[in-house]
């Protein structure tokens, strides 16, 4: 496909210095006449992304239009490339699979994935189409006069946005076009694209959000700030997905929130010791309230996520006869969703996450104490003998409890290695994490499995007493429960083996690296 | 993509006419259109105030040094783009026969366009050539337009029988009355009878109408210009013949 030259203008000026349209096309005769290509129009545009820019990532821009016609939803690539489809009466914000069936819809389904599209900006665009035509009255170019006023997140205006767009084999005159306009004073090259220019008047940037840990510290940081960095980075994060998970915009959100809290806790656990005492006493009770508060609900999240794919490896049972269950486990998410929505809106914890960030932002700095880079070597070395010598005592015969405890571990040493990344080498790091993960992945599905079987018992209990249950659908979970012993078994079965790879001496040697050896 | 191609070997009958006023038609029905004009005296690009010409003549486009996209021209109208004529296309049989397998030409050189465009309309010159044998091997269907005479007919059944002695791909035939004159008592008995008696002859008529000739001082399809007029019609209930017949 053709892409289509293009050029942006703004009309530059505040109000009273802002050329009048009809002064700036004056610059094109004689060469080019020009005359309206359509009545002037209003639209609403709306542009989407995912909370943590995954469209914008994939070099994907996501606009829905609507005017006086059918809603149209358009989506360019990043080679120019542009999908449109009618989204009907579509309210945002909405997972990609909720729209209708289409190019757009199997294009954005596998890059937003779990993630809702959530407008980043909205706003009402005057246009007004222009034909740039020749010495023969043929169009050679499209001029098209854009004033968009944001409305959301802010309220603000833009400066007329003028568009040259060439038709199709008339780029040479399209460009002449654009030298003439060029010339001409108050009419200025804008070269960001019009959702950069509407964040800009929002304060935002694309891709100002990502679930990704990202703290930049030298070694030479004294260890309090560097620790202190890192909890208020963790705390921006929490802070970030408070209003989403409340709204429930997708579990995504409530992820996010806990790895944050997880992160919290840990940092405190392992590295608080270089914050005053009491800093660390008084918080660290009250950041597992706000991690126990979030747990119920993301459990039956990742049931509710799975369920499809657990539904349809039934081999006995139908998934029709497993619809009680589904019908149980939404119930009782939305039961504590509700608690956890409470939980949130509490003085409880506005005051824990108000008192928090005062506390950390009024941490007098001091240079005494170790530097993060030594903190971070003497830690992980420490964390990360402490993993082999646990998983070196477990045998075929351990009970399940010591696979869990070592589970943590791995957690903590995960939190540490990544709140710390920016002090390793890139490449040592990566691979020591990419062991490490295929370490938490066996175990994360041994815990999950035996959870999950716990829980299937406990809601078939539930399910018994609180009304009338079909016996099928209790033989069907009774089958999902086998399914999942099965599932802990092998889990259980490639310990050996991954605990194998994360000991060996080639990783041992990467953590010796990483525990002696933080890059300046 | 489906490729239609307004064809016949008399000129003067409402070939461009009709590929002009069809293609319009059919962008306006949301189908991506291209319409080559192949006639170097140009009528179709001059309708749509494009210049006939085209970088490096027709021989780059053939011998393929020129890629067809390039060449191509937008349109004032949605969805209709243009391929120009150029003066000299008067040697496209030429330019083909210096080709490999000449007549299989035109349909490899349109196969790439597949992705970009629904439909490619061809207005072909009026001749019986190597580039009509190439048009014909192109073609998934032929639009005959014929002036209601008993020759006409003759010429239709000429055309019919050459395409079934091909090997493989045949274009499918329609043919449908053009330039008919209500005033002509034989014109109307032979618009009348033939539809009923041969299915590749279309029901609709197009008329011998001012309209139409018009289309060249204003310079846009008679469907742009007076889209509520008989003119529009006719060629409007055409191509909804056209349509749900071969697409």
């Amino acid at each position: 496909m053709v892409q289509a030259y293009s050029c942006e203008f703004v009309l530059a000026g505040h109000d009273d210095d802002q050329p009048a349209d009809e002064d700036v096309l004056k610059a094109l005769a004689p060469r080019f006449s020009w005359m309206p290509g359509g009545r002037p129009g209003t639209v609403r545009r709306a542009w989407l992304d995912t909370f943590d820019w995954r469209l914008h990532a994939a070099g994907l821009t996501l606009e829905h239009i609507t005017g006086a016609g059918p809603g149209e939803l358009a989506l360019t690539g990043p080679d120019g490339e542009r999908l449109v489809a009618r989204p009907g009466r579509v309210t945002w914000p909405a997972l990609a699979g909720a729209l209708p069936d289409g190019l757009v819809r199997a294009r954005l389904r596998p890059v937003t994935g779990v993630r809702a599209l959530l407008p980043v900006i909205r706003g009402v665009s005057a246009v007004r189409n222009l034909r740039v035509l020749n010495a023969d009255d043929k169009t050679v170019a499209w001029v098209t006069l854009d004033v968009l006023s944001v409305s959301y997140p802010v309220t603000a205006d833009l400066p007329t946005r003028l568009r040259v767009t060439a038709v199709r084999g008339y780029q040479a005159q399209a460009e002449r076009v654009v030298q003439l306009l060029a010339g001409t004073p108050g009419v200025t090259p804008e070269p960001l694209p019009l959702l950069d220019a509407a964040l800009a008047a929002a304060g935002r940037r694309r891709g100002d959000y990502t679930g990704r840990f990202d703290v930049r510290l030298t070694a030479a940081t004294p260890a309090r700030a560097a620790v202190t960095a890192i909890l208020l980075h963790a705390l921006g994060t929490l802070e970030a997905n408070v209003a989403g998970t409340i709204r429930g915009v997708d579990t995504e959100f409530l992820h996010d929130l806990r790895v944050a809290v997880r992160r919290t806790r840990s940092v405190l656990k392992l590295v608080g010791g270089v914050l005053p005492a009491e800093l660390a006493q008084k918080f660290r009770p009250e950041f597992k309230w706000l991690g126990d508060l979030t747990t119920p609900t993301r459990d039956l999240d990742v049931y509710l996520l799975k369920y499809a794919d657990m539904a349809a490896a039934l081999v006995a049972a139908t998934p029709e006869e497993l619809r009680p269950f589904h019908a149980h486990l939404t119930r009782s998410r939305a039961a504590e969703r509700r608690r956890l929505v409470r939980g949130l809106r509490s003085q409880r914890f506005s005051r824990l996450i108000g008192e928090w960030r005062a506390a950390l932002e009024g941490l007098a700095a001091t240079a005494q104490g170790p530097s993060a880079a030594e903190l971070a070597a003497e830690r992980i070395r420490r964390t990360h003998r402490r993993v082999l010598r646990q998983g070196r005592a477990i045998t075929t015969s351990s009970p399940p409890e010591s696979l869990h405890d070592l589970r943590k571990r791995c957690k903590e040493l995960r939190y540490l290695l990544e709140s710390f990344a920016s002090l390793h080498d890139p490449a040592t790091h990566r691979r020591a994490v990419k062991e490490l993960k295929g370490l938490q992945d066996c175990l994360g599905e041994f815990q999950d499995c035996q959870v999950q079987q716990h829980e299937i018992r406990m809601f078939a209990a539930q399910m018994m007493s609180d009304r009338d249950v079909p016996a099928t659908a209790l033989l069907a979970m009774g089958e999902l429960a086998a399914q999942v012993g099965l599932r802990e078994l092998q889990a259980r079965s490639q310990f050996a083996g991954r605990f194998e790879d994360f000991a060996s001496a080639q990783n041992e040697q990467r953590f010796r690296t990483l525990a002696t050896g933080a890059t300046p | 993509m489906k490729i239609f191609a307004t064809y016949n070997i008399k000129g003067g009958v409402g070939k461009t006419s009709t590929a002009v006023s069809l293609s319009h038609l059919a962008a306006c029905d949301g189908l991506r259109v291209l319409l080559w004009d192949l006639d170097p005296q140009g009528a179709a690009s001059f309708v749509f105030r494009i210049r006939p010409r085209v970088k490096g003549g027709g021989k780059a486009l053939i011998k393929g040094s020129r890629e067809m996209e390039e060449a191509i021209k937008g349109t004032d109208f949605e969805n209709l783009d243009l391929l120009p004529a150029d003066f000299t296309y008067r040697n496209l049989d030429l330019m083909l026969d210096a080709t490999k397998k000449p007549t299989r030409r035109l349909a490899q050189l349109l196969g790439p366009l597949a992705a970009e465009y629904d439909v490619i309309f061809l207005d072909c010159p009026p001749s019986i050539s190597l580039l009509s044998e190439s048009v014909l091997h192109a073609a998934d269907t032929l639009l005959v337009p014929l002036i209601p005479t008993t020759l006409s007919v003759r010429t239709l059944d000429q055309l019919t029988e050459f395409i079934a002695g091909f090997d493989g791909h045949r274009p499918d035939v329609l043919a449908f009355f053009s330039m008919i004159d209500r005033r002509k008592r034989l014109h109307m008995e032979i618009a009348e009878r033939l539809p009923k008696e041969r299915a590749d002859v279309a029901s609709t008529v197009i008329p011998a109408l001012s309209l139409i000739e018009r289309m060249a001082v204003e310079r846009a399809p008679v469907t742009v210009f007076a889209p509520r007029s008989r003119a529009a019609q006719c060629y409007a209930a055409l191509w909804a013949e056209v349509r749900a017949r071969f697409l």
